[in-house]
């Protein structure tokens, strides 16, 4: 099914169970601890082995050789698989580094061998036994002090321009230049990477957990130099990503290798101290923004730069991304640079350009309304616009930035917000609001789903799509019993395996509203399938409700229209150009009051209230739940988390959950959602779009205005530690 | 492996199946298990009970409780996050007090009671907590769940047993089940996805429908 007009009335629309609060559907299993992630499939017949990773000790260099003669004879061992020892793979397409393979080490902890045992404890103690001999070259860590080395990245749009920005900037009368930092960031998902892998003859089986299935059965086959259709890739469940498991990673290598030298089944998962140099990273940037406007408040210029760093032939973070499209003003320009580093890869975390580049821009608007003197809310609906402000020919398909703000401002008393900063007091607690806009451009992306139907009514959803407590499961549920008219408790949904329909996959807030348009295009078909069995001509009478088909004065239930040989059907939803002709994006408000304690400068988080506004919601319960789940990630961005860089030997120094601090649950309090009920026709015939990472943009930025009006003073290089708030704190009494 | 074939019936029956029947096709069996101990002098009989029943396993020394449990006993509802008792996905139940089971060696505990999240609850017979879970969405990933149902169960009768926490404000009056408590005592348990507000919810819940 081509989408390429605005979605008209549909079965979707009558809403019996899409948009419906409906409790996840693999609730009961992930509860009881029964829902199988990826190093958990045991087959009592099977004898697995044990494959443990041996890292890089260095951050760039080459390997002279390696002694895995101590690791060869120790207990258990039945194989060492080394870099080296297999040479060069060939790189996945997805991949900055490579993940295995070759005397060359571009980054700390990129693996470099794998020791396989017998138990796990055997592996482990031998790996410690594997002795490298390295050529350490000098590496680049540090990103302020390459900044000037930086160049225009080849690929992409790295530099927009409007207008005349430096002229308006010139002669703007209220005008604001400053720069903000935003750390390295590790996803530090729950679940550790984790692979198992077996070989049949040629054919290989990986039971992992990936992101997009289809990305690493690809990429997988050109690492391993095998024909894709050899390889078949299981993750039903995946214990999380946020961006990490979106593309192939080493542990899936490491498991074929290894089972392949072992002759026998392995397992592979990547001990959690591995995670943050091992695998990928959101990478620190660097970001200028300068805004001018008139008295009135209107921008009349705006200028966002960013600095980001990464390995060779990787990308920069897109960090001026959203402020090409959300605010008015007629000159306007943006620009990227990027340097190399030889730190870990760099590469997508929720929200990629977004996330970091509202953590600024958010502080930079409040830092202007103050200028102005104006209401940092006010500021903004000033500001709104609802055309693409580089193209105005060009609309946005639906925003409503000015409803969520309007709404936000009610619902958490906007009104009672001190508006001379540092100067409302709860006992030893500084308090203040913060807000700030939220925004995440809508992506869609191609996605098939195969549909059966059986003699008994029940009807399975087969997809490679992944539910990484999205909630895909629940969705795709929803959407086939509303194209259908079965129960929820009548649909089968079967997900993340790679015999199954290639999907949008999880990432980019494009998976939900992606993957459940694809799934309706299969239950058009499965609707056309059943209606020309019974002989209905006429489709547009076709009732598809209760069970039952209905046409005329027939009824026929679905188990009898099915028969004994049951139906299926397959499509794949196909996107046109509707995504150019109009600008899709998602909005939204957040708002937060902090308390910042007036002798240690602790801050706490008192409330929290997100505003969205995202197209049709297809289900309250896991769409609130992904929007909680981002608030509670952009606490952590705004006061705890930061990769620390060894710039000497070139490292993540604290790769552990001890170490770099992830929000618990003393930090978090109640949290508030509240979505605009809307639709967008443009999406898709779902009239959804993505929420997951709308949630997190901005958060950041909204504590720390919350923490500059509880405190007067203004922190603009994250995270806002205490240490960087104590020296401007009041005196005490 | 799993077997689409196997989905023809209802989807909850179906998801269990498929967590359940999970085999590798045409790889050769070669009669090795995990309880064997390659190297005797690594390892020592132990002798606990598991959600109820007896078990005698013979364990190499190094093997945490977490490990027995995943790899040896296949009990893989309980989760590795980290390996370092930082995450609180392993929580588990060991003579009713929570603790970590990575952090904790399995032939320490001969003789002991240990409470995993299947001895909870099934699917279909679920634990009030787990139900509470559900109900309240206290979940995405579902990766540290079982150790955060696991752990909200014991914190709850720590309370009970007044026990005080760090934000307990007078020592001298019964311990409350505040949200406050709740969120204190639970900050072992990291969710990245994030559900805590719904987590506390559903511990509320379940704490007010007991009291």
């Amino acid at each position: 099914m081509r989408f390429d007009t605005p979605a008209t009335t549909n079965p979707i629309d009558q809403l019996k169970f899409v948009g419906q609060p409906i409790h996840r559907i693999d609730g009961p299993l992930k509860t009881a601890g029964k829902a199988v992630y990826a190093y958990e499939w045991h087959d009592p017949n099977t004898p697995y082995a044990y494959g443990y990773i041996v890292g890089s000790a260095i951050a760039k260099g080459r390997i002279r050789s390696i002694d895995v003669t101590a690791a060869k004879s120790a207990p258990g061992v039945l194989a060492v698989v080394t870099a080296d020892g297999v040479g060069e793979l060939k790189k996945g397409k997805y991949n900055t580094a490579k993940l295995f393979g070759g005397a060359e080490v571009q980054h700390y902890h990129q693996a470099i061998a794998v020791v396989v045992a017998e138990t796990f404890e055997e592996a482990r103690a031998a790996a410690s036994l594997v002795k490298v001999d390295y050529a350490e070259e000098k590496g680049v860590f540090d990103l302020a002090a390459a900044r000037d080395t930086a160049v225009k990245p080849e690929d992409g749009e790295p530099d927009s321009a409007a207008g005349d920005f430096h002229a308006a900037f010139e002669t703007a009368p209220v005008k604001l230049d400053q720069t903000y930092t935003t750390p390295d960031q590790s996803h530090a998902m729950m679940e550790p990477h984790a692979s198992i892998a077996a070989w049949s003859g040629d054919e290989l089986t990986v039971w992992t957990s990936s992101q997009m299935i289809d990305w690493w059965r690809t990429d997988l086959a050109t690492t391993l130099g095998i024909d894709k259709e050899k390889v078949h890739i299981m993750s039903p469940f995946i214990g999380g990503g946020f961006g990490v498991k979106l593309f192939l990673r080493a542990d899936a290598v490491l498991a074929a290798l290894a089972a392949r030298e072992a002759k026998r089944p392995v397992k592979v998962a990547l001990p959690r101290p591995f995670l943050m140099n091992n695998t990928t990273h959101r990478p620190a940037t660097i970001q200028r923004i300068r805004i001018g406007a008139g008295r009135d408040g209107r921008i009349t210029a705006i200028a966002h730069e960013s600095w980001s760093g990464d390995l060779p032939g990787g990308g920069p973070e897109v960090a001026v991304q959203q402020t090409r499209l959300l605010y008015a003003g007629e000159n306007r320009m943006t620009a990227m640079r990027l340097a190399t580093l030889d730190l870990p890869e760099g590469n997508a975390m929720r929200a990629p350009g977004e996330a970091p580049g509202m953590m600024a821009l958010e502080i930079a608007i409040d830092e202007m309304a103050e200028r102005l003197g104006l209401d940092p809310v006010e500021f903004r609906i000033i500001n709104d616009t609802q055309v693409d402000p580089e193209k105005p020919e060009r609309p946005f398909s639906h925003r409503d930035l000015v409803g969520c703000l309007r709404t936000g401002t009610e619902r958490f008393g906007w009104k009672d917000r001190s508006k001379r900063p540092g100067s409302r007091r709860d006992g030893d607690w500084l308090v203040g609001m913060g807000v700030a806009s939220a925004f995440r451009n809508n992506l869609v992306v191609p996605s098939g789903a195969r549909v059966r139907l059986d003699r008994g009514g029940v009807v399975t959803v087969e997809t490679d799509m992944t539910d990484i407590g999205t909630g895909s499961y629940t969705i795709i549920a929803q959407t086939a019993a509303e194209m259908l008219g079965v129960p929820v408790d009548n649909v089968a949904v079967s997900l993340g395996d790679s015999r199954f329909p290639v999907s949008s996959g999880s990432g980019g807030q494009f998976g939900g509203n992606s993957s459940t348009a694809g799934v309706y295009a299969a239950c058009v078909k499965l609707r056309e399938a059943v209606a020309q069995k019974l002989g209905f001509n006429n489709a547009d009478d076709v009732i598809f409700a209760d069970g039952e088909v209905r046409s005329g004065d027939r009824r026929i239930t679905l188990a009898e229209a099915a028969g004994d040989e049951g139906l299926a059907a397959e499509d794949r939803i196909e996107f046109g150009k509707l995504t150019e002709t109009h600008q899709q994006s998602t909005f939204g408000a957040h708002f937060v009051e902090v308390g910042v304690d007036v002798a240690t400068g602790e801050a706490r988080l008192r409330r929290m209230l997100a505003v969205c506004a995202a197209g049709r919601i297809l289900n309250p319960i896991t769409a609130r739940s992904q929007v909680i789940g981002a608030m509670t990630m952009g606490v952590g961005a705004a006061l705890s988390e930061e990769l620390v860089v060894d710039k000497a030997r070139g490292f993540f120094v604290n790769h552990d959950l001890a170490a770099y601090e992830v929000p618990v649950h003393a930090d978090i309090p109640h949290q508030e959602v509240i979505f605009l009920d809307e639709t967008d026709p443009m999406s898709s015939p779902m009239k959804a779009k993505g929420i997951a990472e709308l949630g997190l943009c901005g958060v950041a930025a909204a504590v720390a205005n919350a923490i500059y009006n509880a405190t007067g003073v203004r922190v603009r290089d994250y995270p806002i530690t205490l240490d960087k708030l104590i020296n401007g704190l009041p005196e005490l009494s | 492996m799993q077997s689409p074939g196997a989905l023809e019936i209802s989807r909850r029956d179906l998801l269990v199946a498929s967590a359940a029947t999970v085999t590798v096709a045409g790889a050769p069996s070669l009669g090795h298990s995990q309880t064997n101990i390659p190297e005797a002098s690594t390892g020592t009989n132990v002798s606990f009970t598991v959600n109820g029943e007896r078990l005698e396993l013979e364990l190499d020394n190094r093997t945490t409780l977490l490990d027995a449990l995943r790899e040896h006993l296949h009990l893989t509802g309980t989760k590795k996050g980290c390996d370092h008792g930082q995450c609180g996905a392993c929580t588990v139940l060991v003579d009713g007090r929570r603790i970590n089971a990575c952090l904790t060696l399995a032939v320490m505990h001969e003789g002991g009671s240990i409470t995993t999240i299947e001895g909870l609850g099934q699917p279909g017979n679920l634990h009030p907590m787990q139900a509470a879970f559900v109900e309240h969405d206290g979940f995405q990933c579902g990766y540290c769940t079982p150790g955060q149902i696991c752990s909200s169960v014991a914190m709850l009768e720590e309370i009970r047993a007044n026990i005080p926490s760090h934000v307990t404000g007078d020592l001298t009056a019964p311990a409350e089940i505040t949200a406050a408590e709740i969120r204190e005592r639970m900050s072992g348990n990291i969710c990245r996805c994030g559900a805590y507000s719904n987590i506390v919810e559903a511990i509320t819940e379940v704490a007010g429908r007991k009291t």
